[in-house]
């Protein structure tokens, strides 16, 4: 119990003092999952409106694909972006491997599945005739998809935050594409595993009370959007 | 209500700027190439808090960048192999001159040595505190069926372990009493204390985490338990993308005299006795005697 009352103390202390490293990582964490979470929104929602609004042969099955993709495992999207950026892979020309954009690459995956699922089922939740009654009135389409998604504005903010809060907390993929690089690479989860490693529990505890202020003031931001002024 | 809107986009425009920005200009300002050096190296030196000693004096003197990858001893060969690092920094003799046979790497060189211990719960239930060897030792803990802790994960300290058992002539991989963790040397002392195991363990990591361990060193100072770590650059030419000179540069760097000294007096002040002993031009055989 004193470890854990000694890591929140800890956690207050290196906040207040505004620790150089430890605020770097957290800015870190932030920009890169935050980076992520945008890819994912644009590839995410496009993909799971137009899943949704249209019909096609293989639909149920693409669909499935989907929504298994939601449960993506991060090592395994680690394991597979290290072996295709490796200096010797397909995409070794590039040179990101162990850096930040590798990271932004990984997480982006890991998130991408997760908004789109989510607002594939938001989308078909709205009701079938809406889009009818929409165009009727004289919208063009990207007025009526621009009204589609308000309409479904809670869900899909939903899908914001279960696609940041997926990317803010995962490790796996982080340290394997990232390597945990000082000061370059090293992000809040990846610093706690190490930190862990090394024994310093006052620290890796310090840094995962962080890491939960941090998802709280990103997920309070989200909803105080989302529930501001409640449709109808 | 039409003014609110705006101020509100404008919001939420900021917002994603101040998240995006940093991590944008971080991409952009990645070092320049070839100014990058990929070190794989064991966790040890990580763990231990060596290398964020070291690496800041290094890139201050030559202006690369290394990146540190702290994996197995055996991973780190690996990537070695593969092209994938540029220099490596390991612990596994008996790997590290396949490694160099192979033809994939040059220039092994002798940083520093310390010793790995075993380590139990304070009971000792298989007394192996009155032993000598470590093979002696683990001949013990196998006939007490005493629980075992292995690494598991082809690093240094594993493959220093089966060494030890092939030597005790003991086969423990079927046995119940022997359980794989397949974690990091912190884990898995973390693991061996909380199930009252027994495991072999590098000495540094074992003082760097000792005060939360309960876990207390019952067999020592034999030969067979020293550990050796040394510097290798992979094959300049076996590969494309090898940063030959950085490896060159890094591997001089930690044999130079300055570098020695910091080596052995590192951590001193906080556990009386050095962690590392600087062993740059010695012969390999002459250590431990």
């Amino acid at each position: 119990m004193d470890l854990i009352l000694d890591g929140i103390i800890k956690a207050l202390h290196l906040l207040v003092s505004l620790d150089r490293e430890v605020l770097g990582i957290t800015l870190l964490s932030l920009a890169v999952s935050g980076s992520a979470t945008f890819v994912s929104l644009f590839l995410g929602i496009s993909t799971g409106m137009a899943v949704a609004l249209t019909e096609f042969p293989g639909r149920r099955f693409v669909v499935s694909l989907i929504n298994t993709g939601m449960g993506l495992p991060p090592v395994v999207v680690g394991l597979f972006v290290s072996i295709l950026l490796w200096r010797n892979g397909p995409f070794g020309f590039l040179e990101i491997l162990y850096t930040p954009a590798a990271i932004v690459i990984a997480q982006a995956i890991i998130a991408t599945p997760i908004v789109m699922g989510i607002s594939l089922a938001a989308f078909q939740h709205l009701p079938k005739n809406l889009r009818l009654q929409i165009l009727a009135l004289g919208a063009t389409r990207r007025q009526m998809l621009w009204i589609l998604m308000k309409e479904a504005k809670l869900p899909l903010l939903a899908a914001v935050m279960a696609g940041f809060g997926g990317v803010i907390s995962e490790v796996g993929a982080s340290i394997m594409v990232g390597g945990n690089i000082k000061g370059y690479t090293r992000v809040l989860t990846t610093a706690t595993v190490m930190e862990t490693g090394k024994g310093n529990f006052d620290v890796a505890i310090a840094l995962s009370v962080i890491l939960m202020l941090l998802a709280f003031a990103i997920n309070a931001f989200l909803t105080w959007i989302q529930q501001r002024q409640r449709p109808r | 209500m039409q003014i609110k809107k705006t101020h509100r986009l404008t919001l939420c425009a900021l917002i994603m700027a101040l998240v995006l920005l940093p991590g944008m200009t971080t991409a952009l300002h990645a070092a320049p190439k070839q100014q990058n050096i990929i070190l794989a190296t064991t966790t040890s030196t990580q763990d231990s808090g060596l290398l964020d000693v070291l690496l800041p004096l290094f890139e201050k003197k030559t202006g690369y960048f290394v990146k540190t990858i702290a994996v197995g001893s055996g991973q780190a060969m690996t990537m070695g192999k593969k092209g994938e690092a540029d220099v490596l920094l390991v612990h596994s003799p008996a790997a590290e001159k396949t490694f160099i046979a192979e033809g994939n790497g040059i220039n092994r060189r002798l940083v520093m040595h310390n010793d790995f211990i075993i380590v139990g719960p304070p009971g000792d239930p298989a007394g192996i505190k009155a032993t000598r060897s470590s093979t002696a030792a683990f001949q013990k803990i196998a006939q007490a069926q005493a629980l075992f802790i292995s690494r598991g994960d082809n690093s240094g300290t594993h493959a220093k372990e089966k060494a030890i058992w092939k030597a005790a002539g003991i086969n423990p991989e079927t046995q119940k009493w022997f359980q794989q963790t397949g974690l990091g040397m912190g884990q898995t002392l973390n693991v061996a204390a909380e199930k009252k195991g027994y495991t072999l363990a590098d000495r540094g990591t074992y003082l760097a985490l000792k005060k939360n361990l309960g876990l207390d060193i019952l067999n020592a100072g034999d030969a067979l338990l020293l550990n050796i770590y040394s510097v290798i650059q992979v094959h300049p030419t076996k590969f494309k993308k090898i940063n030959a000179e950085g490896a060159q540069a890094f591997s001089d760097f930690m044999v130079a005299p300055e570098t020695q000294k910091i080596i052995g007096s590192f951590r001193v002040d906080k556990f009386g006795s050095p962690l590392f002993f600087p062993d740059a031009g010695k012969s390999e055989d002459a250590l431990g005697k």
